[in-house]
């Protein structure tokens, strides 16, 4: 097991090399000087070497590249272009919003897809069968960001129910301790701040999840088709198994697979999604401020940030693989 | 039982007409399938709808986006039949005599006064536009890649798959938009962006198929007399994977064109005041908190439709061509 971790990490190493020198390239091509961007047009020859003395924009592209990851290294991701502030501490701060988004409707798609594939699976051409799979095929033919405005009109504007922007009402505060409003609200016991934290919560999650919610739907009801024909689920039958026994411990059990792969892939769709949903419900998070620091070209958050997110990748994919042998003991590592 | 007849050589050479003939059978028959696919039907038709009206207001719709404005109009309700029903439905004195039915704007104006149902039509062409051509780049690019790594296997097969892994490790709609701030955000650009984050997936689905094709009895009989590598790759081994790459194209036709549209919605694609369904949707946004919904429904309601209409037909592809795949 461990022999088999270390390999996997030791495999993820030329893949985050790559995405590394790929991110580098890629935000160093941008046409156009990032100093002359923050400093206007107007600044003086000595302000703009100055600053690209700051940034260390005056020396060879590789020597940029090799200090950069001499002190991603060392723990130190640089300081923001914009402000000049360390870009860990700004990581740090807006990272449990898009956590706290993406683990919800990660949830959400999880606790509702998973049902109704396995009973779509079991009552296959029944009615409840047809109008899951059409609501699946509406899920993943709606955009991310057709549905949020669809939510916004209808239940932010129209009738008034839900909030949709933001995380907090002003006014309305909640102890920080593990940056997830939820559930530091609990930590503190503030039940007016939980309230406000979650009426904000719902749009957003809704619109987030329903992609992957259609995706795990599909996905649970063809593993389960595919299970619920083999012999041994007629055995266990055959010898007088209750039919929830039957559908729970035989089929479910070994349907699992397919279903923990997909939802481990929805994690990195969600992030992808992220950005849209933040830019729509002004989420204070880091999918919207990065999709700004690109355009911006502030080099050290879209290095730090597309770097992390491929660490996220990577350890989800082995958290996966890991899950397999915990689901089917005949795997092993 | 029928006898089977030992084939022999002067029966092998078919004459043309016979060729055309059995030709035109197997396309008769798969489209006879298609047809007996209730999803197919349904996206078949919503295809061909959106794509004739696509073409059609590109071809007689003479549309000047720098001068179309009109103040009068500005946040026009839908009149026609929507404005008619809406009339109808909420109560019979808002209702007007059938005949006085207006028909200046079906689907309402936007806030400078365009007609928001001109406005679709054309954003509708734009968007199939740069989704075909999306997929067709990321289609041609990805079989290639993924044919000659998964038949060549070794280390041509490693840097590929590996180059492959790195696109792969970013968000696609990110990276999407890394590559366009470096291009500089155009429809064009936005396309091409859209096409490389999809070649992975037609690279993997190619190689998968190599993979299993290469080890085939034809392929070494195909070997054994001599053929070349790129001979046996383009004669043997790509039509040999078409059905599975056939049914990836029309699922990803649906996805470059949300990819497009989400490019466009973030500012990054068709600039304005060209239409196009992505910037329209995120310019609804100011005007959708004071209950103008139109000026977000319609736009909104055509992406979901090319969408739905691809997804189907796809579903419906799958299920002719790949029953293998039929879950």
């Amino acid at each position: 097991m461990a022999k088999y971790i270390a390999r996997r990490i030791i495999e993820a190493i030329p893949v985050i090399f790559g995405v590394s020198v790929l991110v580098f390239m890629l935000l160093h091509l941008i046409p156009g000087d990032p100093v002359t961007a923050i400093l206007g047009e107007r600044a003086t020859p000595e302000n703009v070497e100055a600053m690209r003395e700051r940034l260390g924009l005056n020396k060879p592209l590789y020597e940029q590249y090799f200090i950069w990851v001499g002190n991603i290294l060392q723990g130190d991701l640089g300081n923001t272009v914009r402000g000049n502030i360390p870009v860990a501490n700004e990581i740090a701060a807006r990272f449990p919003a898009t956590v706290e988004l993406s683990l919800a409707a990660l949830f959400l798609s999880t606790i509702v897809g998973v049902p109704l594939g396995i009973i779509s699976g079991i009552k296959r051409n029944s009615f409840i069968d047809t109008l899951t799979m059409f609501g699946a095929l509406f899920g993943v033919s709606i955009p991310v960001f057709v549905l949020g405005l669809l939510l916004i009109f209808l239940f932010g504007v129209e009738l008034g129910w839900l909030p949709f922007v933001g995380r907090l009402t002003s006014g309305v505060s909640i102890e920080r301790r593990t940056g997830l409003h939820l559930i530091d609200a609990i930590l503190s016991g503030n039940p007016r701040g939980f309230k406000d934290a979650l009426e904000h919560l719902v749009l957003p999650t809704i619109t987030l999840a329903t992609v992957s919610l259609a995706i795990i739907a599909r996905i649970t009801r063809s593993a389960m088709l595919e299970v619920l024909n083999q012999d041994y689920i007629r055995t266990a039958r055959a010898k007088g198994l209750k039919g929830r026994q039957v559908i729970m411990t035989h089929a479910f059990r070994n349907a699992l697979l397919p279903v923990v792969t997909i939802i481990g892939l929805s994690l990195g769709r969600l992030l992808s999604g992220a950005v849209l949903t933040e830019t729509i419900f002004a989420w204070p998070g880091v999918g919207k401020w990065l999709f700004d620091s690109i355009i911006a070209r502030d080099y050290p958050i879209v290095q730090s940030m597309t770097l992390l997110i491929a660490l996220v990748f990577i350890v989800i994919n082995l958290a996966v693989d890991l899950l397999y042998a915990v689901i089917d003991p005949r795997i092993r590592y | 039982m029928e006898e089977t007849k030992p084939l022999t050589l002067t029966e092998a050479p078919a004459s043309p007409r016979a060729v055309l003939f059995v030709r035109q059978d197997i396309l008769y028959d798969f489209l006879k399938r298609l047809w007996a696919s209730p999803s197919a039907r349904v996206g078949g038709v919503i295809v061909l709808l959106t794509l004739g009206i696509a073409l059609g207001v590109t071809a007689f719709d003479n549309y000047d986006a720098t001068r179309d404005s009109s103040l009068p109009d500005r946040y026009a309700e839908p009149d026609c039949v929507i404005g008619y029903v809406r009339a109808w439905l909420s109560g019979s004195e808002a209702a007007i005599p059938f005949s006085e039915m207006t028909c200046k704007h079906p689907f309402g104006a936007d806030k400078i006064g365009r007609d928001i149902m001109r406005r679709v039509g054309h954003g509708m062409s734009v968007s199939l536009r740069a989704g075909l051509i999306a997929v067709a780049l990321s289609l041609s690019v990805g079989t290639v890649v993924g044919l000659v790594g998964g038949y060549m296997s070794g280390w041509v097969d490693s840097v590929l798959m590996r180059t492959m892994d790195v696109i792969l490790a970013f968000p696609s709609l990110l990276l999407a938009v890394a590559i366009v701030t470096v291009a500089g955000p155009s429809l064009r650009n936005g396309m091409i962006a859209v096409a490389i984050t999809q070649i992975p997936v037609f690279a993997r689905l190619a190689r998968s198929m190599a993979i299993s094709i290469r080890n085939t009895e034809y392929v070494m009989a195909a070997q054994s007399v001599g053929a070349g590598h790129g001979g046996i790759l383009w004669r043997h081994v790509l039509p040999n994977s078409l059905a599975p790459l056939i049914v990836q194209t029309t699922l990803g036709l649906g996805t470059a064109v949300v990819e497009t549209a989400a490019l466009g919605f973030l500012g990054l694609g068709q600039q304005p005041p060209f239409p196009e369904l992505g910037k329209m949707l995120a310019e609804s946004q100011q005007s959708l908190a004071s209950g103008k919904w139109w000026v977000m429904v319609f736009p909104g309601a055509t992406i979901i439709m090319i969408v739905l209409g691809f997804n189907l037909l796809g579903d419906g592809l799958r299920d002719v061509l790949d029953p293998r795949l039929k879950k």
